[in-house]
């Protein structure tokens, strides 16, 4: 067993780093980039953790980990029972110890701040995951209570997952609907798997069936089902299906052949496994220069996608300055580090193609920054006859989703406000229609991962508490 | 996974099945489409419902064979079983009393009319359904068919059957002699759907077309099966497929409905090549 250091000599550590794939390497394949840490690696990072008496890193985690707890038993090499303390209030931990901006979250919060680097709790999170996985260590099935109460949850992604897994935990029998034909929304058809390997995704899961979770794929509430359906099925409801419809830019030019939503290029590459193809079915384009416009996480994806894919050049698109740049520093520093070539301060007013409807180009604006606009950045203003044509031979538009509002057209008493995403109770989730709780993207707009975990813990315990009141969709029928 | 209950060969490339698949048949309406794959590492394609059964929980398919994915579906059997299939998706068929109507069916298309004329004959229209194909074989659905027009006429391009001629000439005669008609509805190959819009255009009559499109999730997620309506970017799978024949970017369509030409080739020549395993798929 390690042995926990004094308190000075813990602030004298440095930071362990991850060991990740070299660039060149890399750029080939869609193998994960970070490589995890090795038991020692961890063991030595944990140690830097003070133990705080007051900690103040789990205040920046919705997951609501014990995480000074977890730690400490990575120090006592107990990896065992650093699992079971994740686990007992994040069922995804190998997601969200991959995916989660930590550097927003718990890290942010960690007292080592003051002195240096914080304790890298993503990564020792990822190694007790992994570790449990490789080890065939699996969460305890408590006794569980079991309440003779139904709950339907919509869609799959890490709101629903976690939702459904907390109030399995509590005893409910929880059915989670899935539209396409495989369960994990975003994280199996927008995270690529050099991010999030699926395989990781399928086995947790799992886990959460074996919970008692049942899930039912190829169902899309709204078409093949509408949530007034489910009311005569189910006590309460959760709607998490996600911010899923994509924006378009719209230019002209913008139909042609090789322009796609990222919404559709991550898809096919991720879902669809159209990086494999022809062993796998469905087809994707292959762009020798392919332009991606906007820079948030989808944006640092689908550029680093299409040059896996084989692209020899990979370009950003931004309206906006370095400093604005939406994407996680991680995933930006990744993109750089492959060669992604960044356009700043550049709009695309034009996709321009030939005779045959190929993309040829895409013609741009330089921008400059004026006053603040409302979201407190300052606006972004074309400079007068400053246009230029990038070359390139395809388009990725990854400007941002909205909601998509093929369930809010199938549910009644269920507002919306002016983007289409549900009105919610902040403190319940529960929508205006009682019974009907909502969270994740459809209710924020696309957001990360870890505010969908924590809509999903909050959204599980307000159901919990109107069960326990004794009312029910299905009564109120 | 959902099974297949009943198929039969309509002719030589052309097949019919009958899935099993509750939730889709309580819930389906005509003019609706379905998205199936026949295997976890398959293609997702999209498919008009051609009949229901709610009673039996019944969903009636008809395809061509075109590619990879239709030829190995075809390979299905009796009692074998889909990977996935979801739906009803799309928007219904607008169905209602408009007092007469036209319904002109192509190719796999002739199926895909059969819900809607026997909707609209059932909402008390007067329902003309005008079918054609190249030759007589190809002629699908006929006895369906009958059975929920008022009238029916065959056509085909060689004059084996029916009248010789296209669709359109046996529709242009229509329009010219019965001034009854308020819609037509015209469902099949693309070129045969913008050349039916061409010729109505000059008529006062609404025209209805059925884009199919390529598509990814059909739910409206990715925008694959955009087309310009009007001058407006609309969602085949969610805005449609059925739209205002005379606003569509025929060209546009045509054209981003050949995306994948070049990869859909390889696909076939990879599956040839590898036929002796992967007809295995039909037989699980």
């Amino acid at each position: 067993m390690a042995e926990m250091i004094p308190v000075k000599e813990r602030m004298k550590q440095e930071e362990i780093p991850m060991r990740e794939q070299l660039p060149a390497d890399r750029i080939h394949n869609f193998n994960e980039v970070p490589l995890g840490y090795t038991k020692a690696e961890a063991i030595k990072e944990a140690q830097r953790c003070l133990q705080c008496k007051k900690p103040t890193c789990m205040n920046g985690c919705p997951a609501e980990i014990n995480i000074p707890k977890f730690i400490k038993y990575i120090v006592e090499e107990d990896f065992k029972s650093a699992y079971l303390t994740i686990l007992e209030t994040d069922a995804l931990p190998a997601v969200t110890g991959r995916v989660c901006p930590q550097e927003e979250q718990c890290q942010k919060e960690c007292v080592l701040n003051k002195k240096g680097k914080p304790i890298a709790i993503g990564r020792l999170e990822r190694f007790v995951a992994d570790w449990a996985r490789e080890n065939d260590i699996h969460g305890e099935k408590g006794d569980i209570q079991k309440r003779n109460l139904a709950v339907a949850v919509v869609g799959s992604g890490p709101a629903g997952l976690t939702c459904a897994a907390d109030l399995a935990k509590m005893g409910y029998n929880v059915t989670l609907f899935e539209a396409l034909h495989k369960p994990g929304g975003v994280l199996v058809y927008g995270i690529p798997e050099f991010r999030l390997p699926k395989e990781i995704v399928e086995y947790e899961v799992k886990e959460i069936e074996k919970n008692g979770v049942k899930v039912v794929t190829d169902f899309v509430v709204g078409a093949t089902g509408s949530v007034e359906d489910l009311k005569n099925d189910f006590d309460a409801i959760f709607l998490a299906n996600g911010a899923g419809a994509p924006r378009f830019m719209n230019i002209p030019g913008e139909n042609m052949n090789d322009v796609y939503s990222a919404n559709e290029f991550l898809t096919r590459s991720n879902l669809m496994k159209a990086y494999l193809f022809p062993e796998y079915d469905t087809p994707i384009r292959i762009g020798r220069k392919a332009a991606t416009i906007g820079a948030g996480n989808v944006a640092m994806d689908s550029a680093r996608t299409a040059l896996r894919l084989g692209a020899e050049k990979s370009y950003i698109i931004y309206r906006r300055s370095r400093k604005e740049v939406p994407a996680r520093a991680e995933e930006v520093h990744h993109a750089e580090e492959e060669g992604i070539v960044f356009n700043f301060l550049t709009l695309p007013v034009r996709v321009l193609g030939n005779k045959e409807g190929k993309v040829t180009g895409i013609e741009c604006i330089k921008m400059e920054l004026g006053e603040p606009d409302d979201s407190g950045r300052r606006r972004p203003v074309p400079i007068e006859g400053s246009n230029f044509v990038i070359e390139v031979d395809m388009v990725i538009d990854a400007i941002g989703t909205m909601a998509n509002p093929i369930i809010s057209n199938s549910a009644r008493g269920v507002e919306v406000n002016k983007w289409g995403y549900f009105k919610i109770d902040e403190e319940t989730m529960m929508t205006t229609c009682e019974g009907i709780f909502a969270g994740g993207d459809i209710v924020r707009g696309a957001a990360t991962v870890i505010s969908a975990v924590g809509d999903g813990k909050i959204a599980a315990r307000a159901i919990d508490e109107y069960l326990l009141s004794g009312k029910s969709l299905r009564k109120n029928k | 996974m959902f099974q297949i209950t009943k198929k039969e060969m309509l002719y030589q490339d052309i097949y019919a099945m009958w899935v099993k698949a509750p939730e889709v048949a309580k819930s389906v309406q005509p003019g609706q489409f379905i998205i199936l794959m026949t295997r976890e590492n398959g293609e997702r394609i999209p498919l008009t419902v051609a009949d229901y059964n709610r009673k039996d929980g019944l969903i009636y398919i008809v395809f061509q064979v075109v590619g990879k994915t239709t030829d190995e579906l075809s390979k299905f059997k009796e009692g074998d079983y889909l990977f996935s299939f979801i739906g009803p998706l799309g928007k219904k068929s607008e169905i209602d009393n408009f007092g007469t109507v036209v319904l002109v069916g192509g190719g796999t298309g002739i199926a895909c009319i059969h819900p809607i004329a026997r909707n609209l004959k059932e909402a008390g229209n007067r329902v003309i359904t005008i079918i054609g194909a190249r030759t007589k074989q190809l002629i699908i659905m006929e006895k369906e068919l009958k059975k929920v027009s008022d009238e029916l006429i065959v056509t085909t391009d060689d004059g084996s059957y029916g009248r010789k001629g296209f669709v359109t000439e046996a529709l242009k005669e229509k329009l010219d002699n019965d001034k009854a008609i308020k819609k037509v509805w015209t469902i099949g190959p693309p070129i045969m759907m913008k050349v039916t819009c061409a010729l109505t255009k000059s008529y006062p009559v609404d025209t209805i077309v059925s884009l199919n499109t390529i598509m990814v999730d059909g739910t409206g997620m990715c925008g694959s099966c955009r087309v310009s309506i009007g001058g407006e970017t609309k969602f085949v799978c969610t805005d449609g497929p059925e739209f205002d024949g005379q606003l569509v970017d025929w060209d546009g369509f045509m054209n981003r409905i050949s995306r994948y030409k070049n990869e859909e080739g390889k696909s076939w020549n990879h599956y040839k090549e590898q036929k002796t395993c992967h007809c295995k798929g039909g037989e699980r």
